[in-house]
């Protein structure tokens, strides 16, 4: 059947089961109900160290055609989801369903064990590297599932998800299970993804590196979720995990298009006392932020709250007063870590308070603007950043289609071409985010507002920025590079991109 | 009307560049066959930057093609290549007369050949010796094309044996030569650029310090430049409202049949009247207004 | 026309293509790599035959590595290459 952004999905897919399409951003949201969890529960005097990853796996029961899950705000720093796959094998466990918030080219091993059958089936929202290259070309035994920031944090406390043992990579950790990102050598400040898992996982691991007395406070995630600790050499590499320095574009096409996205945002009417904005941590999205800076220093305008992943850039404007709060759930730098570590309104959040569109309201609902990136965009604004337009992986939604559906202003900030490629298509590779939730296009030969905001097409007519069609936007693409043939894929489903609801928005072909 | 408030250099050879020269926002994009192309690569620039022209959109941004100078081997081979795509100005290096008129010459030639409208293509002649700065007048009056100058301070320095220093004390006596000819003849004064891109400030001081003098306009050599220097050209508030008083009067005036009139106990003039009216242009092309 | 010698054009930098041209002796041989292969490497193709066509180059060895060319440059740095090759009339 096609689903409501006109993709062909089958009922049923083999290593899914039975398909429920996307019918529309807002259509499954109201009552639904939260799974149960086992919980373990210890005596006064029992003991959760244990000497090794392996001791806990056993001592967790993990058998063959289970899942275990991991957080990434280690990044392309991370060791633990190699070290605890290594031991599974070695274990002779088989048939693993890996639950990984996201997973980055550190996480090669992991094609290793995809070939031998230790892992058949992975959930992620985002995949770069050899593992998404692994997958596009049919390694994987089960379609990879994946999904948004918000929709994993739904998945799991819908019981969609259900995680049998979720290993917790902790910056410091106590000899009880309290763990904090914010001290240790592998610090990373915010755990906002790992949250789910602590709460929902039948068991959980913490593994660390700094290994602390009773208690570690600040406790991000507390005793009262964590089954058992493992002290190891090192969780991760400082270098892979954070950046010294977010930067700015110095690329004038970027910095134009980021000069226009925050007009846009000016003439939205949007930018005054009590703005809410989000940004990615890319050199566009960030120059954004940047002119923002000047505008609301010039204008005097004090912000609510800046929200996401966290950069030092976000950190300098919040100091400056521009913004009251953060609300961070992952922290991109170490100035964003500090910020996070000391100042109380810099304020930590859950995968699922960020963007689960099945709990009471969570944070992007609260949001003004964000500013998103594009692997390509449609003229129905259907986004892809999921795969290239070969067919490839290589990355996926994050928090795209949870923040492009709760913020009022949408923009996507993006070249009109890329290398040779043009990034406004007829239709997209992959749909990552539905077109109904994009509001605007920005690109440096020009911007393209969705027909459904009329009322901001009337606002922009007044200034004198490039307003034109989407369809003038592709053709203007096109010209320079003419119209790309089109890729052809293998009948074979290697996965299914599921919607923050739980609906299955698009599926992943083998590539040829 | 079309301003030249900035012209920005763009490298010949470099496609990526190129393709991009035109959405910059700069008035007038130089591509440069001369300086940014190494000597191994006249000929691929040439035939790159020829396609450029031919294919590509440049949008607002007037198309000048800076050649190597016509004393070497590549100069009137760039000319007769280039002028073929009918780029808006052609800029010529260490310009003399005779280069004026060289160029003139054979732009006539292919205008005719090509059928393209009789003088179409403008020239664009840089002073950067001391020779062309002493007789920049003649040079400007060697042809009809000529439709505004470029003053190079680094090749005019180094040809007088002096040094460049960033606050241009150096440059003062070219600066205000170059200018004067060029508002006497009735074409653009296009200063010199400036290169320390991390010092925004003296860069600031160092556009208003040519726009004091009377140029018209500022050369880039990277693009994050030009909304500085269109800043600087732009009128000032005061400047704009004076103008649209003036206007506003002259309409009053004009309603009551009165052919000269005053304004704040002046009187009011046809060159006030033009310079009001172009202030208010600039002013529209700024989006000030 | 034919090639007399080999010639090269171009570089390795994104945006561009470097092209490497040879004497062939029974015309045309493309030999393309692209980073859009897939999507453009036909045309990009077209594009060389169509320069070498109108540069009246029948028999010619093309070695072409694409860095992701617009067709202005595909054709520019063929027609350099067999300015720099020289041809036999």
């Amino acid at each position: 059947m096609k689903n409501a952004v006109g993709r062909e999905i089958p009922d049923n897919i083999e290593g899914i089961g039975k398909v429920k399409p996307y019918e529309g951003a807002f259509k499954n949201i109201g009552a639904i109900e939260k799974t149960k969890v086992k919980v373990s529960s210890k005596l006064p005097n029992e003991d959760k160290v244990l000497s090794s990853i392996r001791e806990s796996i056993i001592k967790c029961g993990l058998k063959d055609g289970q899942t275990i899950s991991f957080h990434h705000h280690l990044r392309n720093g991370d060791h633990v989801l190699n070290m605890v796959l290594k031991e599974i094998d070695e274990l002779g466990i088989k048939d693993i369903t890996v639950a990984a918030s996201s997973i980055f080219p550190v996480h090669q091993p992991l094609v290793e064990y995809i070939k031998k059958g230790v892992v058949t089936g992975i959930y992620a929202n985002y995949i770069s590297g050899p593992v998404a290259e692994a997958i596009s070309l049919g390694l994987l035994k089960k379609p990879v599932v994946m999904q948004s920031h918000g929709g994993r944090a739904r998945a799991i406390e819908e019981g969609d998800l259900h995680i049998d043992v979720a290993f917790i990579a902790a910056p410091t950790c106590d000899t009880y299970g309290n763990i904090n990102g914010v001290d240790g050598r592998a610090a990373c400040g915010s755990l906002g993804y790992a949250i789910p898992d602590a709460m929902y996982a039948d068991k959980v691991v913490a593994i660390t590196d700094n290994l602390v007395d009773y208690p570690a406070c600040p406790i991000e995630i507390s005793q009262e979720y964590v089954d058992y600790v493992v002290k190891v050499d090192s969780i991760g590499d400082p270098n892979g995990i954070v950046s010294g320095t977010t930067k700015i574009t110095k690329d004038p096409v970027g910095l134009k298009i980021a000069k226009m996205a925050a007009q846009v945002i000016k003439a939205s009417g949007l930018l005054k006392d009590g703005f809410s904005f989000q940004t990615g941590a890319g050199g566009t999205s960030l120059a954004v932020a940047a002119y923002l800076r000047d505008m609301m220093k010039k204008e005097n305008i004090k912000g609510s709250f800046a929200s996401g992943g966290v950069t030092g850039y976000i950190v300098e404007m919040f100091e400056e007063g521009l913004f009251d709060s953060i609300f961070d759930v992952q922290c991109f730098d170490l100035k964003a870590i500090e910020s996070y570590r000391n100042d109380k309104r810099h304020q930590g959040m859950s995968a699922s308070m960020y963007g689960n569109p099945h709990n009471k309201g969570c944070v992007v609902n609260n949001l003004d603007v964000m500013i998103l990136g594009a692997t390509e965009i449609d003229t129905d604004f259907n986004v892809n950043v999921t795969t290239g337009s070969n067919g490839i992986i290589m990355g996926g939604s994050g928090g795209h289609n949870d923040t492009a559906a709760g913020s009022k202003l949408s923009i996507v900030v993006t070249q009109l071409t890329k290398g040779r490629l043009p990034i406004v298509v007829d239709k997209v590779t992959t749909v990552t985010t539905p077109g109904e939730t994009i509001d605007v296009l920005v690109t440096e030969r020009g911007i393209a507002v969705n027909p459904n905001r009329k009322d901001l097409i009337e606002k922009l007519k007044g200034t004198n920025l490039p307003i034109v069609t989407i369809d003038e936007l592709k053709k203007t693409a096109e010209e320079l590079t003419g119209v790309p043939e089109k890729v052809e894929f293998d009948d074979k489903i290697v996965g299914v991109v599921e919607y923050r609801d739980g609906t299955i928005i698009d599926v992943l072909k083998k590539v040829k | 009307m079309k301003l030249r408030r900035s012209m920005l250099f763009m490298p010949g050879n470099n496609p990526g560049m190129l393709q991009n020269a035109g959405i910059l926002g700069a008035d007038s994009v130089i591509l440069d066959l001369e300086d940014a192309v190494a000597l191994t690569e006249k000929d691929s620039a040439r035939i790159l930057v020829r396609n450029a022209i031919k294919t590509l959109r440049f949008y607002n941004s007037e198309i000048v093609v800076r050649v190597n100078p016509l004393s070497t081997e590549f100069g009137y081979e760039d000319v007769k290549e280039i002028a073929q795509v009918k780029p808006d100005a052609i800029m010529v290096p260490k310009a003399t007369e005779e280069d004026i008129e060289g160029v003139d010459k054979i732009l006539c030639e292919i205008e005719e050949k090509m059928g393209f409208e009789k003088g179409s293509i403008k020239l664009f002649p840089l002073i950067e010796t001391a020779y062309g700065l002493e007789n920049v007048y003649t040079i400007i009056e060697a042809s009809k094309r000529v439709t505004g100058v470029l003053l190079g301070a680094e090749d005019l320095t180094n040809d007088l044996g002096i040094k460049r220093t960033k606050k241009g004390k150096e440059i003062f006596y070219a600066r205000s030569k170059v200018a004067t000819s060029c508002r006497a003849l009735g074409v653009d004064a296009i200063d010199t650029p400036f290169t320390d891109l991390d010092d925004r400030e003296a860069f600031i001081k160092d556009i208003k310090k040519a726009k004091s003098i009377g140029m018209t306009g500022k050369a880039a050599i990277n693009p994050r430049q030009i909304d500085t220097i269109h800043d600087v050209f732009a009128p000032s508030e005061e400047e704009i409202e004076y103008a649209q008083r003036v206007l506003e009067k002259m309409e009053e005036a004009k309603r009551d049949g009165l052919g000269v009139f005053s304004l704040d106990g002046k009187m009011v003039d046809a060159p006030i009247i033009n310079r009001a009216k172009t202030t208010i242009e600039k002013a529209k092309l700024a989006g000030l207004i | 026309m034919k090639i007399l010698k080999p010639a090269k054009a171009g570089t390795y930098e994104s945006n561009d293509i470097y092209i490497m041209i040879q004497p062939n002796d029974n015309g045309i041989k493309i030999e393309l790599e692209s980073i859009v292969m897939k999507q453009f490497g036909k045309r990009i193709e077209e594009v060389i035959k169509e320069t070498l066509e109108k540069l009246e180059v029948k028999d010619a060895y093309v070695v072409a590595k694409d860095r992701g060319a617009l067709d202005y440059t595909v054709s520019a740095r063929v027609e350099t290459a067999v300015k720099r090759a020289g041809v036999e009339k």
